[in-house]
């Protein structure tokens, strides 16, 4: 098995947490993983690019540029990535942010959503990034909702932890929507 | 396998130092090896450990030397600009013979250049970079987990020979995260410092110095130090190979591109083409033999590194005379991808 | 019968390799005494920086650590930091001290390391062979100052121990000269002070020491001495510039 996702974003849209959720919640899985975030310059001004693989063997490269996945927060994020998404490969927006005649790519399985709307509608707008998650997680078949919920206490500060029912109900409606898609 | 903990390659480092015994840690901030200086600055006060801020990378190596003269376990980090201006300090801690860790996150030069991963630095590290005639041990972690383990590895072989150790690691290496074990393979092992500078309470004074002046003197010392790093040669070098059995074509890679080189590898066998990797861990003692061996037996070699052929050198003194050593570099702050290293090595067949 | 004078315990027994007439003998006798004084030869370590200090290892009956050129406060620093227990002492000169050291002195007395310094102002780079230091009077000639020092393009002398003196770290700092048998005095009993204050906790102390350098200036060890007091005092005045007395600073 081997999966490589890029996740992006700008700060504050929550990236690195959704990554940390899958990163660790397949490492208790028994798998391996790397979790590349982006740094210094590349930060500033906002930016945030998280690359992510994933296999049941050793990983080889963790810089990837033909990512199966690309899960992208804002409009800067999916131009710069879109064009090296594989064939047949996952691209899950976000439809708030991302209109759509920017989507170039025919040949991928392409989720658009607008988790930002969705997450005032279950009342937390903090919940967009979970709603993506929540979509990812339907799509691949190496990590379900019960994985997350596992880890959820390590990887969210201990000041949110009141929040990890939010969080996997959030998730849970980003199942949903994918499902119906 | 199951406590195995996301950990970036810069926190594995820091922690591995302070479960070596590292109680000591003077630094300078420097993108990208902050973690590291951050971490112990955190971390060494709640177990009675050192930490000092120091007023600049000079001043640094210097009080690293004045802890590691008096027996502790002591190290400091930076990035290219400030490895610079430890250099002189590494040259007297080589010739003084004390023992240290220096660690190196690799950002892009010259000059001020740029904080992404690059490999630089592997001619300063691996052959000299200070004044005089002297070697450090240098190590090259190429995961999370090594970051981990070769810095305990450093203190242990610096303490065992008496000698500067480096650890380098291009930015991705600090930077990225990975699954590690934060806990040591094997118990740390100490060495007596039957010369460090305590007072001379019921002893003869000690001395640690590197100036020789008498008739002769000099140039024993140096005969000694070779004869030293010769020792290393003999007993310490760590290398990875796979697939070399068989291999028709050898990729010799460090650090981020021996990883990318893994997964270049992978997509050619699947090809049907034979590739394998050797990947050295010790740059000092380099794996001399190991390559001239290996290059009898495959012939072709593609060195991958991120500079333009550094190590490339080494491994064409090191290649049987027979063998073509071809390069694929990318220097100042790009990183080669798997595509490139398998057209690159499909030029070869 | 009462013993009145004796080679000291932290000198080793042997001829020194300073000229006729330079003062970094004093000197040495006078920290060798104050350690045997204090009782603390087994606990002290010497850390001399580059020059003709460096030799310090050779005449010192103590351990001792070799450190590069201007670097021996931030090695005392490591040193101090890891045996706290210990009397840690740096020996420098002004090349060493005032010029390429600036930095590691200036942020050892800033942090308030708990160490002392010896400072032997000489005006000139000793071991080099008399070239411009940076606490070369004006008008003096060296071989980098053929014409003399000229402040208009080369500054004026620095005064090390005034500028330490104004570090909020600083627990002690003194200039003494060693070119008369009563300023002898004076500087013995500086000495034996900086290393009473790091004793008991006090924080960094400084003694400056002006000394003499007959060979690269030229003259006679006599005049020499005479040279030390016609024209160094003057732009170097002596007397302690800070003093420590409790520990209200904690």
């Amino acid at each position: 098995m081997y999966h490589d996702v890029i996740m992006t974003g700008f700060g504050g849209q929550g990236i690195q947490m959704i990554s940390q959720l899958v990163a660790v919640a397949s490492i208790k899985k028994g798998l391996n993983i790397t979790y590349l975030p982006s740094y210094g310059v590349e930060k500033r001004g906002g930016r945030t690019n998280v690359t992510l693989v994933i296999s049941d063997e050793e990983i080889g490269s963790p810089i990837t540029n033909t990512p199966s996945g690309l899960i992208a927060m804002d409009l800067i994020g999916l131009e710069f990535y879109q064009p090296i998404v594989a064939r047949n490969g996952l691209l899950i927006v976000n439809a708030d942010l991302i209109p759509d005649d920017r989507i170039k790519r025919d040949d991928l399985n392409i989720l658009k959503i607008k988790c930002n709307e969705e997450a005032l509608r279950i009342g937390n707008q903090k919940m967009a990034n979970m709603i993506l998650l929540g979509c990812y997680i339907h799509e691949i078949d190496f990590l379900d909702i019960d994985d997350i919920s596992r880890i959820m206490h390590e990887v969210l500060p201990a000041h949110h932890a009141e929040s990890i029912p939010d969080n996997l109900n959030a998730i849970k409606r980003g199942m949903e929507l994918a499902s119906s898609k | 396998m199951l406590d195995r903990k996301l950990t970036k390659g810069n926190i594995a480092l820091a922690e591995g130092a302070i479960q070596a015994g590292c109680m000591f840690y003077f630094g300078y901030p420097i993108t990208p090896q902050n973690d590291i200086p951050e971490y112990f600055a955190k971390n060494l006060p709640k177990i009675g450990g050192t930490f000092v801020p120091a007023e600049s990378e000079i001043a640094s190596i210097n009080m690293v030397m004045g802890a590691a003269a008096s027996g502790k376990r002591a190290m400091t980090s930076s990035s290219g600009p400030g490895i610079s201006l430890m250099q002189e300090g590494i040259s007297y801690m080589a010739g003084s013979e004390i023992p240290c860790v220096i660690v190196n996150i690799m950002r892009s030069g010259p000059g001020l250049g740029g904080i992404d991963p690059t490999q630089g630095d592997y001619n300063q590290a691996v052959h000299g970079g200070g004044h005089g005639d002297y070697s450090n041990i240098v190590l090259a972690p190429a995961s999370v987990q090594e970051m981990f383990d070769l810095t305990i590895k450093a203190f242990e072989l610096a303490d065992k020979y008496r000698n500067p150790a480096m650890i380098i690691a291009d930015a991705m290496i600090g930077q990225f995260q990975e699954a590690c074990r934060l806990i040591p393979e094997h118990p740390v092992k100490s060495y007596d410092k039957n010369w460090s500078l305590l007072g001379c309470e019921s002893r003869e004074p000690r001395l640690l110095k590197s100036l020789y002046l008498g008739p002769g003197e000099q140039e024993t010392h140096n005969l000694d130090l070779q004869k030293k790093y010769r020792t290393m040669e003999e007993h310490e070098v760590l290398y990875e190979s796979i697939g070399l059995e068989d291999a028709e074509v050898m990729i010799i890679a460090f650090g981020t591109p021996s990883r990318v080189a893994k997964t270049a590898i992978k997509e050619l066998r699947k090809n049907g083409i034979k590739a394998g990797l050797f990947r050295p861990i010790t740059l000092f003692p380099f794996p001399k033999k190991e390559i001239h061996e290996y290059s009898k037996k495959t012939g072709k070699i593609l060195v991958v590194e991120m500079n333009t052929g550094q190590m490339l050198n080494d491994v064409i003194i090191a290649s049987d005379r027979n063998s073509t050593v071809s390069f694929f570099g990318r220097p100042g702050g790009g990183i080669p991808y798997p595509d490139e290293i398998i057209s690159h090595a499909m030029k070869l067949l | 019968m009462n013993r009145i004078f004796e080679h000291p315990k932290s000198l080793k027994y042997t001829n020194t390799h300073f000229c006729p007439g330079c003062t970094h003998g004093v000197a040495h006798r006078l920290i060798a005494d104050a350690i045997d004084k204090l009782n603390i030869r087994e606990k002290t370590i010497g850390i001399p920086g580059v020059g003709c200090c460096v030799f310090l290892y050779k005449y010192f009956n103590i351990d001792v650590l070799e450190a590069p050129h201007g670097r021996a406060p931030a090695c005392a620093t490591g040193m101090k930091r890891a045996q706290p227990d210990k009397i840690i002492f740096s020996y420098q000169g002004d090349g060493d001290m005032a010029a390429i050291g600036t930095s590691e002195i200036i942020h050892a007395a800033n942090r308030g390391e708990n160490i002392s310094v010896f400072f032997i102002n000489n005006s000139v780079y000793g071991m080099t062979g008399g070239q411009m230091a940076p606490t070369t009077l004006l008008g003096q000639q060296t071989t980098t100052s053929p014409y003399g020092r000229d402040f208009k393009t080369e500054g004026y002398p620095i005064k090390m121990a005034e500028m330490l003196a104004t570090l909020e770290g600083v627990a002690y700092s003194s200039r003494v000269s060693l070119h008369s048998p009563k300023h002898i005095n004076q500087a013995s009993k500086a000495i034996q002070k900086a290393l009473e204050m790091q004793i008991n906790e006090m924080g960094f102390s400084v003694v400056e020491m002006l000394s003499t350098c007959p060979t690269n200036w030229r003259v006679s060890p006599t005049e020499a001495l005479e040279t030390v007091d016609r024209e160094m005092i003057p732009y170097f005045p002596l007397g302690v510039y800070k003093e420590r007395k409790g520990k209200d600073f904690l």
